[in-house]
């Protein structure tokens, strides 16, 4: 088992579960688990081969239509203690696929390239709206789908992500189907 | 005077940013001097801003529109651009809610999306994207001269800055949403919508007020509350 993870990986599409939601006694059982399956791995950690500490939650794309850039948002989530440095971001449905931050100065707004942005350790960074965004290039997806998104952090490890695709209303519009429609809902007030 | 150190200040920023509409720096001292509504919304009407004038390519119909088109309707106007996938769709969105909290009176409503970027932005693309939002989102492209003249007129700031070897293409644009009573008058500037906690039944509340009001009622309602 040459790159075996040390924290267990979930391969559906729905987001991986970070280990401080799991009950403190299924915890207890899933580490006992990982140390019984990974035992001499554990005894030997490798470091930089092993899964990176940062779990990726609350990921999602504000898609509108293909000819527009799609925004990406997400919270990320550092359970080491030491920072983790996010340095890049790619999809194959995007194309090209860059970090971004919106700045407001002067009552002027404007997008700014981001290099790398910190996740502190034991902490969290969130890209919201208005603020720190991935810019989608070319957005190959349609609403309602999860699209994988793979971040590359500064020590070489990769993160892969599942990004669920909203229409423009975003996450805020029920459910990812209610905004595919892309009318407008009249709500009963 | 303070005034006019502080917006000597604002304008050095902007000038070192290359802002072609450097107004934006007139339009920030005065929208953090005059008095705001609740909403945080502020009353423009003692501004002696010009009645609302363009002419400019409609995105719905590919034909040349004017203000006089939209009279009788209360007005928003927001420079955007679609290649703008945070802030844009953010206050897009919001202005969607507005109209969808407005109910029936949105139909009296018409928002204007001004592109900054009209090279890129073609009018169908516009067309598709305002019409994503809401039905009463009309997209607007204007030549050079067209977009420069409205936006000198509300003090809006904007950019485009073409790609170069070690700087990617760039837009900037304002945040605010100005709105023009049924007259085409400018009654109320709304600093920014490119919020996740926007106020959406406030804003609302003083779109109603100069929707129902004559062009003095905003003016007397802020005489009673302050
Ligand atoms: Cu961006």
């Amino acid at each position: 088992m040459p790159d075996a993870p040390i924290l267990p990986r979930t391969t559906s599409g729905r987001l991986p579960a970070c280990q401080s939601c799991i009950p403190r006694r299924r915890r207890c059982a899933v580490t006992v688990l990982a140390a019984l399956a990974l035992g001499s791995s554990l005894i030997l950690p490798r470091a930089g081969r092993a899964d990176p500490p940062v779990t990726v939650l609350n990921s999602w794309f504000r898609y509108i239509i293909p000819q527009v850039p799609a925004g990406g948002y997400m919270t990320l989530k550092n359970t080491s203690s030491q920072p983790m440095v996010l340095t890049g971001a790619s999809s194959a449905a995007c194309g090209m696929l860059t970090l971004h931050r919106t700045e407001t100065s002067g009552g002027v707004d404007r997008m700014v390239p981001v290099a790398a942005v910190t996740v502190p350790a034991h902490g969290t960074f969130r890209f919201v709206e208005g603020g720190y965004h991935m810019m989608c290039m070319n957005p190959v997806m349609h609403i309602g789908q999860t699209v994988t998104v793979t971040l590359t952090f500064a020590d070489g490890s990769r993160v892969p992500a599942p990004f669920v695709v909203y229409g423009v209303s975003g996450p805020s519009g029920s459910a990812p189907n209610g905004a595919a429609t892309g009318t407008k809902m009249k709500m009963p007030m | 005077m303070g005034k006019d150190r502080q917006s000597g200040h604002s304008c050095r920023i902007v000038g070192r940013r290359r802002l072609m509409a450097s107004g934006a720096c007139s339009f920030l001292l005065v929208a953090l001097t005059a008095r705001a509504n609740p909403s945080g919304n502020v009353n423009v009407e003692s501004w002696h801003l010009p009645r609302l004038a363009f002419t400019m390519t409609g995105a719905d119909t590919g034909q040349m529109v004017t203000a006089h088109d939209f009279l009788g309707k209360l007005v928003l106007l927001y420079f955007g651009y679609t290649h703008c996938p945070d802030v844009c769709p953010l206050t897009l969105h919001n202005v969607a809610q507005i109209l969808q909290r407005l109910g029936e009176n949105a139909e009296g409503v018409r928002v204007l999306f001004v592109t900054v970027d009209p090279n890129r932005d073609t009018l169908p693309v516009l067309r598709r994207y305002t019409h994503l939002f809401a039905p009463e989102i009309v997209g607007l492209r204007g030549t050079a001269d067209q977009l420069a003249a409205l936006a000198r007129a509300y003090h809006l700031g904007y950019s485009v800055t073409p790609a170069t070897a070690s700087h990617p293409y760039e837009v900037t644009h304002s945040s605010a949403v100005y709105v023009f009573d049924k007259t085409g008058r400018a009654r109320l500037l709304i600093p920014s919508l490119a919020s996740t906690t926007p106020d959406i039944a406030g804003t609302a509340s003083d779109l109603e007020h100069i929707l129902h009001s004559g062009t003095g009622g905003l003016l007397a309602r802020l005489g009673q509350l302050l």
